[in-house]
């Protein structure tokens, strides 16, 4: 996704320029959560399963390495070619070579975050190799030529009014029609032809199973299947940390996953591929891209737990108000900002700070990833790390030594209120940014210092 | 029992009322309490700010002004949250610590501490509960939606004990305001935006008075409601349960 | 030093030292009914359900369900009267315009109203996604409660491809409006059979 000099602040005020459309994103994501929360309510044992997926997931990390080997060595047996990719850049040519020794140049992809991570389609696309993508939000907005703004609901920021006009232009529907239905049939005709006549399939990985060498693709649009059943070369991209230990944690995991994604108790499709297709290949391309680094980060490496449902989007006021490509990454949201310091802090200085830290991103976070305390923690990292601005540094430090001296304080608060310009609502002097929607409070009399001098301490 | 009185900064200075509430109540339920006159701020406003590094001075006054009292009561979520978790003081972490584990909020304290069962309260209006995240997410004091578990809330079983009290039921039950300290100035837009939606769900079911257990909420939602000249008002959860007819 | 060399010293040197593995706790949810559980469930996914009591019941179903369609075939010689069976030898994409494909799935899991097939039953993978509509048989006694007891039934089995399907291929990426119909079957049958 194109890299910009905004930050979330200036991108988030954009989208908030159109107001009712704020309004309908935030209404239509809190419906998700809503779903969500009445799939997991008649679920007694839900905080159970949340608590044994993070057990499963802090094993998994502590013992990467092994699980890893163990993978490669059942994937292998199985007929599934291995490759291994230190970062994005060899991730992509790790495709391209792939296509390029099949003589493909025209390929279908389902929905797979880390490809989006790695930029995969705009270097396919420099090198010459058509890629579409397959399911119906990606496929908008690749149209559309924007990134997702949401890693289940890739186009979650379009109406269906726009998708009608996007639609009328590039597949050729009436002009005028903008009936979810109608436009869905469509989308399925238009790719129909695609899975028929593509030769190589990319699919994202949901889960890799270290004792049987196996991974399971998730979709409800069929899309991963369509592209994987019916290609001559499966390319299946993944993180390292989509490995789970054994086959039957999969029970946990697809308990969970969906659920807390869409409110669905499973996805349509949970496809198992073990071993290829007779007459096919199969690769598996398993990609670092400073996930290895996340894991050393004591404070941070939990983030690494994340199986990409989504709950903590949906469940964020500020995602709702701000839009996903604010974030400006490609996994927005609040586990986007604790992914994204750790690819380039100085690119993402801004997205922890994206946060109330209201905290209702770990109470949904179906592997319990303490989501919000990392947004804490990064922001102490950023500010160490000399990412701050300026004027913060200055203002934090005004306000620090005041605080931290009562005679100061309460001189500054005497002398006309210290508060009004130094407290958080308005340090750094930006008076107006609180006064733009809000009024001031009246500055009382006395404070409660002076009041309680008065009224108490002579008593006593 | 001795309680300390800590008051957070912008209560002291701005909203004294709610102070004063809060240390009539206590001594109405036979608290000893005790103000430490040299009090600023738990350091919060930098440390969410990523300048934790920059709170020492205020950790190690609040240590000095604490650490002699059986338990500290705090008239705001957030600010009790910030000295349950990030209180230090590498002089005397020992006092540190102890103040970390007896610092209450208002209304865990009368519930867990003092178990209050009934209030000698008054207050005939429709009262609506803003849940601060920091005293409902961070310390617990009411169940949270997200969760599969019981229902419960601290100061809503007090606002029950308070004669005329009518509790109106919102929408969203327990969605953030969007003060975040300084993210209300550096996200103005999503702060306001939220502020605006969280007000709104509130009067659209009739609700005469907001009321929360944190006062930077209510400072917050009361600069939207007065720049929409409303007629509703924000009432820190203390002053409605020292209210009397 | 291979990529591989280098992700995975990197890994050694970064991962923490070893917290235990959770034993999985078997979470039997107490449905009265694990079938009605399983019917309620799939009907609400946007699935149909039949209790049958045999093959001819299923066929009487099924001719008026899809009295229009013009390529039904089946995996199932015992369907042989009413559908073409179908073995694997041809070309995937030849699927393409069947209508209706009818298979038998090996169990059921009442909690989301999924069924699990296997590359042997399916023939062709692809059989259950292409298809315009389609049709899974599954005895009653093979219902399990929830997914814990679903990998229960796989612990040990073998294939090379298996699948959960649960209801019609769908979407909502269009403003959350529920569509049937994505790019898999627009309807899913499941018969229960006694």
């Amino acid at each position: 996704m194109e890299h910009n000099n905004k930050d979330h602040a200036t991108l988030a005020a954009a989208f908030n320029v159109d107001e009712a459309r704020v309004d309908w994103h935030d209404e239509t994501l809190w419906f998700v959560r809503q779903k969500r929360d009445k799939a997991v309510h008649i679920v007694p044992e839900w905080e159970a399963l949340r608590e044994t997926a993070s057990q499963i997931k802090n094993n998994v990390l502590s013992n990467l390495h092994d699980y890893l080997l163990q993978f490669e060595k059942n994937a292998q047996q199985n007929g599934i070619t291995v490759h291994w990719a230190a970062d994005d850049k060899e991730h992509n040519q790790i495709v391209h070579s792939i296509l390029q020794q099949n003589n493909i140049n025209r390929i279908v992809k389902s929905k797979s975050m880390l490809t989006e991570e790695c930029h995969l389609n705009n270097y396919l696309k420099s090198v010459g190799v058509d890629v579409v993508d397959t399911d119906l939000g990606e496929r908008i907005v690749q149209l559309a030529d924007e990134a997702p703004s949401h890693i289940v609901l890739p186009c979650i920021h379009w109406k269906k009014e726009e998708i009608g006009e996007l639609f009328h232009q590039y597949l050729g529907t009436p002009k005028g029609n903008a009936d979810p239905q109608f436009l869905t049939g469509a989308a399925r005709e238009h790719l129909r032809e695609k899975f028929l006549t593509r030769r190589a399939a990319i699919t994202g990985v949901n889960f890799a199973v270290a004792e049987t060498g196996e991974f399971v693709v998730c979709t409800n649009e069929g899309n991963a299947d369509m592209g994987a059943h019916l290609a001559d070369v499966h390319i299946a991209c993944m993180g390292i940390e989509k490995i789970i230990p054994l086959q039957k944690h999969l029970g946990v995991f697809l308990r969970l996953l969906t659920r807390s994604a869409t409110g669905q108790p499973i996805t349509t499709y949970s496809s198992h591929f073990l071993q290829p297709r007779k007459g096919q290949t199969l690769h598996i391309v398993i990609v670092d891209n400073g996930r290895s680094r996340q894991l050393g980060r004591e404070d941070f490496r939990n983030s690494l737990k994340c199986i990409r449902c989504a709950a903590c989007f949906n469940t964020c006021p500020v995602y709702r108000r701000s839009g996903g490509h604010s974030y400006h990454t490609a996994i927005a949201g609040p586990i986007g900002s604790i992914l994204a310091p750790n690819l380039d802090m100085k690119d993402y200085a801004d997205l922890p700070f994206a946060s109330t830290l209201c905290g209702s991103c770990s109470n949904v976070c179906p592997v319990k990833i303490d989501i919000h305390q990392q947004l804490y923690k990064w922001r102490q990292v950023l500010v160490k790390d000399g990412y701050a601005p300026t004027a913060k540094k200055i203002a934090m430090q005004g306000m620090a030594s005041t605080l931290a001296s009562p005679g100061i304080y309460r001189f500054a608060g005497k002398m006309g209120r210290w508060v009004i310009k130094h407290f958080p609502f308005m340090v750094n002097n930006k008076l107006n940014a609180w006064y733009k929607h809000r009024d001031m409070p009246a500055p009382p009399k006395e404070s409660f210092g002076e009041w309680y001098k008065k009224n108490r301490e002579k008593k006593g | 029992m001795k309680a300390g009185l800590f008051i957070p900064c912008y209560v002291d200075q701005f909203y004294p009322q709610v102070a004063i509430a809060t240390l009539q109540l206590l001594e109405k339920l036979g608290v000893e309490v005790v103000y430490p006159p040299n009090q600023t701020c738990c350091g919060q406003p930098m440390a969410n700010s990523g300048f934790e590094h920059l709170t020492k001075g205020c950790d190690e006054l609040f240590v000095k002004n604490f650490a002699n009292l059986d338990y500290i009561v705090c008239p705001s979520g957030s600010c009790t949250l910030h000295i349950k978790e990030h209180l230090h003081d590498e002089h005397d972490e020992a006092a540190a610590t102890g103040i970390r584990k007896r610092v209450y909020e208002l209304t865990e304290f009368l519930v867990d501490v003092l178990k209050v069962e009934k209030l000698d309260a008054s207050f005939p209006h429709k009262v609506s509960m803003h849940q601060s995240c920091h005293g409902q997410r961070g310390l617990k004091i009411s169940q949270m939606s997200e969760l599969v578990a019981a229902p419960f809330s601290k100061p809503g079983k007090l606002l029950q004990m308070v004669k005329g009290v009518e509790l109106v039921q919102l929408s969203r039950p327990d969605e953030c305001c969007g003060f975040g300290g300084t993210f209300c100035v550096f996200e103005e837009a999503v702060s306001a935006k939220m502020g605006k939606d969280r007000v709104a769900d509130h009067i659209d079911h009739g609700t005469e008075f907001i009321t929360a257990a944190d006062m930077s909420c209510l400072m917050h939602m009361e600069g939207i409601l007065k720049r929409q000249k409303s007629k509703v008002e924000v009432k820190h959860i203390a002053e409605i349960l020292n209210s009397q007819l | 030093m291979s990529s591989r060399e280098k992700i995975l010293s990197g890994i050694k040197a970064n991962q923490p030292s070893l917290i235990a593995l959770p034993d999985v706790e078997n979470f039997v949810q107490p449905f009265a009914d694990v079938v009605e559980k399983f019917k309620t469930v799939l009907k609400a996914i946007g699935g149909n359900v039949h209790a049958v009591q045999n093959v001819a019941a299923i066929i009487e179903v099924l001719k008026a369900q899809f009295a229009d369609a013009s390529r039904i075939i089946s995996v199932l010689p015992e369907l042989n009267d009413y559908a073409t069976l179908y073995q694997q030898g041809d070309d995937p994409h030849l699927l393409n315009d069947v209508d209706v494909a009818i298979i038998k799935a090996h169990f059921g899991v009442a909690e989301n109203g999924a069924v699990w097939v296997t590359e042997a039953i399916l023939q062709e993978r692809v059989l259950p996604f292409i298809c315009q509509h389609l049709v899974a048989i599954i005895d009653k006694n093979t219902i399990v409660p929830t997914m814990h007891q679903a990998y229960e039934q796989i612990a040990g089995t073998s294939y090379g491809f298996g699948t959960f399907i649960a209801g019609p291929s769908k979407t909502a990426d269009i403003e959350q409006s529920l569509v049937l119909g994505a790019h898999g079957p627009k309807t899913m049958t499941v018969f229960i059979l006694a």
